[in-house]
């Protein structure tokens, strides 16, 4: 597997008696597109400062390729950051701000200039070299704290919800942006969202936190289809997440009945927690032996129908092309490969559990 | 730690040349020279109880009350017709009203003297027009004259600043509410302005009740303020326990007031002062 | 209602004009007494400058202002930086005390300074009404300053260590810039109040060193003379010029700015 380029080991971190972080372990790997997912509050933020160097840790170290690193401050970690809010340098051109580094380190000038103008190739604003930055636009300030950041060179950059400023659509553009921009110079990103989507779409890697802790590390893929509790569950993505006894392995029992599925190895008996996206759940006309219940209210959702449905005094969500208008009573069925069983509430889940780690793990 | 750091000539500076002064007048206000060293007294504030001296200070509040409610009545109009107003010419009568500020106070009083004296501008006109002359200056009147001349612009200025923020839609929302213009005003704009209003009121009062060379000037010494006194004290009469007294008097005067004007609150109302002068 | 708007406001504008005004004609009067009009004259701009109470004591008032308003600007930048960061109700209580000079009396400030200068065996003199001076302007500064200390982006701090200043290049390079019009600001507002104070300099100097509010109290007492109305003439014509030229050049570059967004 990848390098190691930065590792975080036992990292807690304290404000005025409050817990913002609680034993967060993790390791980036270089050249990843790291995402560090979760709802405001999580700690993730602070996680990317005291990665950037401007907080130090309580306790814990930082490593960087292996050299322990808590004590070098900012300016001296080839570490760069696009701040949340751009912090661009409002009297200088977009040329100023990009070349500031450079300048500051006293690169040859020549070697400045050429460099400038590359960046600003990359990131597509060829031309805006003498602008004003407080004359650009939302997605033109973006780009500029992008180049500014990237021209260092740094192994790492650092993205502080880089597009919680930006509209809908600008974001979707921005996301395939910053994706093309990192595979183009390989540098290794380390984003911070809370907008699960945009992690699901460019992310390698996902780390989930909640409560200054990390809930689940993975690839999207795995994050989505398989949350290891019900916060990753929730979070990511409308699901069902229903209450459920492990009858044996391969046959789970929920809403009153058994359904087959594909997991094993929680006991028998045992109280657990099943996810159902919202996809899955198929609806059929009202038949014997499956759980039924009533629609309660249909939305158009563009593409589908959303629908609630009352099972058993459990409201399921459900998403199909068909509408089933409210009042009609249908039955629910879910492949067994689409029933995700997780341990109850499983708040602090493995460290360091990476997608590879996981493999060889089940295997 | 660095930014405290910051705070340390400021902290040592107001300790040295703020407290430790007013400390100093203290002390000469509750003391007394015996002749043989200096003892705990309180003969300075019983001399206050004096009807000469009560006489002046009362009068210092009578004039600087006075003048403080001209200036709401002739600076309040000013400052709500540029607030509402959408003239290009806003932004240079608003500096217009700041100028006079630039030419030294003195010689704009003194300069009314020429104007209103006996043989000044005025009474040349009337007696051009067969007019019996006025006998303007050297009274109450010519130092109310003379506060309000000078304190105006403060007025003008807090409220005017004040009323800037006051958000038009609210204005239509009381109309749209069935308030005609009057009621408007008098619901949403007055109570708006209120902070305004306080904060040019402590900007004039506070001057205005400690003065003395406008009463010097205008008042030609025929009518004597609290400030006055405390200047005979110390440069004349050379008593430095009464004048600390009066001093001391004019300083819980000026807290009490300041308390009920601010209500704890120094940063935002002072806020205004400061870009009033700007 | 609009034409009884403006009556209002140049009216008003009369009453703050008229002593101005005034003053103004009365320095091109070539009669001593201010009651006569006597013919047009340039003598009072001429004998000013060889008038040398008048001459020095303007002096001694830019030399106090100009150092009065650089240690203030100093003390008091330093202070509302270091207030900046911390919470309002925090530096309620700092500010509340470093805000006595500018909310006291006057009167009450010149006396207990001229009391401490008296007391410790300071010569009063212009020393000691720069001292004062400093002690005064200090609050206007922390006034102007607090708001730009208040307005900063911490991320700008943030973004310039992260590209690779220490933390002093940082100050020095981004955040300085930022607070400079506040302390621009501060430095004029001092100046400004420096230059017209006269009661807290009456109280603090002596030994002869006056400026030019005091040699006018002074002059008050036996008849102004017009070279003062020359001088205040050319230092308000200045400032007026200045005013226009700031504000012409403002608006151009406003113009030039709008005019590059289309």
């Amino acid at each position: 597997m990848g390098e190691h380029i930065l590792e975080l080991s036992g990292i807690y971190k304290t404000f005025d008696g409050m817990d913002v972080l609680n034993g967060i372990d993790l390791y980036i790997e270089k050249n990843e597109f790291l995402t560090l997912l979760g709802p405001s509050g999580c700690g993730k933020t602070t996680l990317l400062r005291i990665i950037g160097g401007f907080l130090t840790p309580t306790e814990g170290d930082i490593f960087y390729k292996g050299k322990r690193i808590n004590d070098v401050p900012p300016h001296k970690r080839n570490i760069n950051t696009v701040f949340q809010r751009y912090a661009l340098f409002p009297k200088m051109t977009v040329g100023e701000n990009i070349a500031f580094g450079p300048n500051i380190k006293k690169w040859d000038k020549k070697k400045i200039d050429r460099d400038v103008d590359e960046m600003l190739e990359l990131v597509s604003l060829r031309g805006f070299r003498d602008r004003d930055v407080t004359t650009l636009s939302g997605g033109q300030q973006q780009r500029v704290a992008v180049a500014r950041a990237l021209i260092n060179k740094p192994d790492i950059l650092l993205l502080d919800e880089p597009l919680g400023a930006l509209d809908l659509k600008l974001r979707k553009e921005m996301q395939i942006e910053l994706k093309r921009i990192q595979q183009e110079s390989g540098i290794t990103f380390a984003y911070v969202t809370h907008d699960q989507e945009e992690a699901l779409t460019m992310s390698d890697t996902i780390v989930v936190m909640n409560g200054g802790r990390i809930q689940q590390i993975g690839t999207p893929q795995d994050i989505y289809n398989e949350p290891k509790n019900a916060f990753v569950a929730d979070f990511i993505g409308d699901s069902n997440i229903l209450c459920a006894t492990m009858v044996r392995d391969l046959e789970v029992s929920f809403l009153g009945r058994s359904f087959e599925c594909i997991d094993r190895g929680f006991g028998e008996n045992t109280p657990v927690d099943v996810v159902l996206r919202p996809e899955d759940v198929v609806l059929n006309p009202v038949c014997e032996g499956s759980p039924c219940g009533e629609v309660v209210s249909s939305i158009f959702k563009g593409v589908h129908y959303e629908m609630r449905i009352d099972v058993e005094g459990e409201t399921i969500i459900a998403q199909s092309t068909i509408n089933c208008p409210p009042g009609s009573r249908v039955s629910i069925s879910v492949l067994p490969e689409n029933i995700q069983v997780m341990h109850k509430s499983e708040m602090s889940p493995d460290r360091r559990i990476k997608a590879c780690d996981k493999v060889n793990l089940e295997a | 730690m660095k930014r405290n750091a910051c705070l340390i000539p400021l902290y040592v500076w107001t300790a040295v040349f703020v407290l430790f002064p007013l400390a100093i007048v203290v002390y000469f206000a509750f003391t007394r020279d015996t002749g043989n060293g200096v003892a705990l007294s309180f003969e300075s504030f019983t001399r206050l109880s004096d009807p000469m001296y009560l006489g002046v200070i009362l009068k210092s509040f009578k004039i600087a009350i006075i003048s403080t409610l001209i200036c709401i009545f002739v600076g309040y109009p000013v400052a709500y017709i540029l607030a509402r107003s959408k003239s290009k010419m806003k932004l240079v009568i608003v500096i217009l009203m700041l100028l006079p500020m630039w030419m030294n106070f003195l010689l704009r009083t003194y300069s009314w003297l020429s104007i209103l004296e006996n043989t000044g501008l005025v009474n040349t006109l009337l007696a051009a027009v067969g007019l019996p002359k006025i006998r303007f200056l050297y009274n109450e009147g010519a130092v109310i004259l003379g506060t309000v001349y000078n304190y105006l612009p403060f007025m003008i200025m807090p409220i005017y600043i004040t009323l800037l923020k006051l958000d038009e839609s609210h204005l239509e929302a009381a109309a749209d509410l069935g308030a005609n213009p009057v009621q408007a005003f008098l619901r949403v704009t007055l109570p708006f302005s209120v902070p305004g209003i306080l904060s040019g009121v402590s900007m004039v009062f506070v001057p205005s009740v400690t003065t003395f060379v406008i009463s010097q000037l205008m008042g030609g010494g025929k009518v004597p303020l609290i400030g006055d006194v405390i200047e005979q004290q110390y440069r004349v009469v050379n008593d430095w326990h009464f004048g600390s007294a009066l001093s001391v008097v004019i300083m819980v005067i000026v807290l009490v007031f300041m308390y009920f004007i601010n209500r704890g609150d120094v940063e935002s109302n002072n806020g205004n002062g400061g870009r009033l002068l700007r | 209602m609009k034409r009884i708007s403006k009556c209002y406001i140049g009216l008003v504008l009369a009453f703050l004009y008229a002593p101005i005004v005034v003053l103004m004609v009365y320095s091109f009067n070539s009669s001593k007494s201010r009651a006569v009009w006597q013919g047009f004259t340039f003598d009072w701009y001429r004998d000013l400058f060889s008038n040398d109470v008048i001459m020095g004591s303007l002096y001694t008032t830019l030399l106090c202002g100009v150092l009065a308003a650089l240690v203030a600007t100093v003390i008091g930048s330093m202070a509302a930086y270091g207030l900046g960061k911390n919470k309002k109700a925090k530096s309620a209580l700092v500010l509340s005390v470093a805000y006595i000079p500018m909310l006291n009396a006057e009167i009450v400030t010149g006396v207990s300074l001229m009391l401490l200068f008296t007391l410790i065996g300071l010569d009063l003199g212009f020393f000691t009404m720069l001292i004062s001076h400093i002690t005064f302007c200090i609050p206007y500064v922390i006034l102007a300053v607090l708001p730009k200390v208040r307005q900063l982006d911490w991320s700008l701090y943030d973004a310039a260590q992260d590209l690779g200043c220490t933390p002093m290049q940082s100050f020095w390079r981004i955040m300085f810039p930022e607070l400079l019009p506040g302390i621009g600001t501060g430095f004029l507002l001092s100046l400004t109040m420096s230059i017209d104070d006269f009661i807290i300099s009456f109280f603090t100097t002596g030994n002869g060193v006056s400026n030019l509010s005091i040699t006018i109290y002074t002059m008050a007492k036996r008849g102004i003379k017009p070279e003062i109305n020359a001088l205040s003439t050319i230092m308000f014509t200045v400032i007026l010029a200045i005013l226009v030229i700031a504000n012409v050049g403002a608006a151009k570059k406003d113009n030039k700015k709008r005019s590059m967004r289309i």
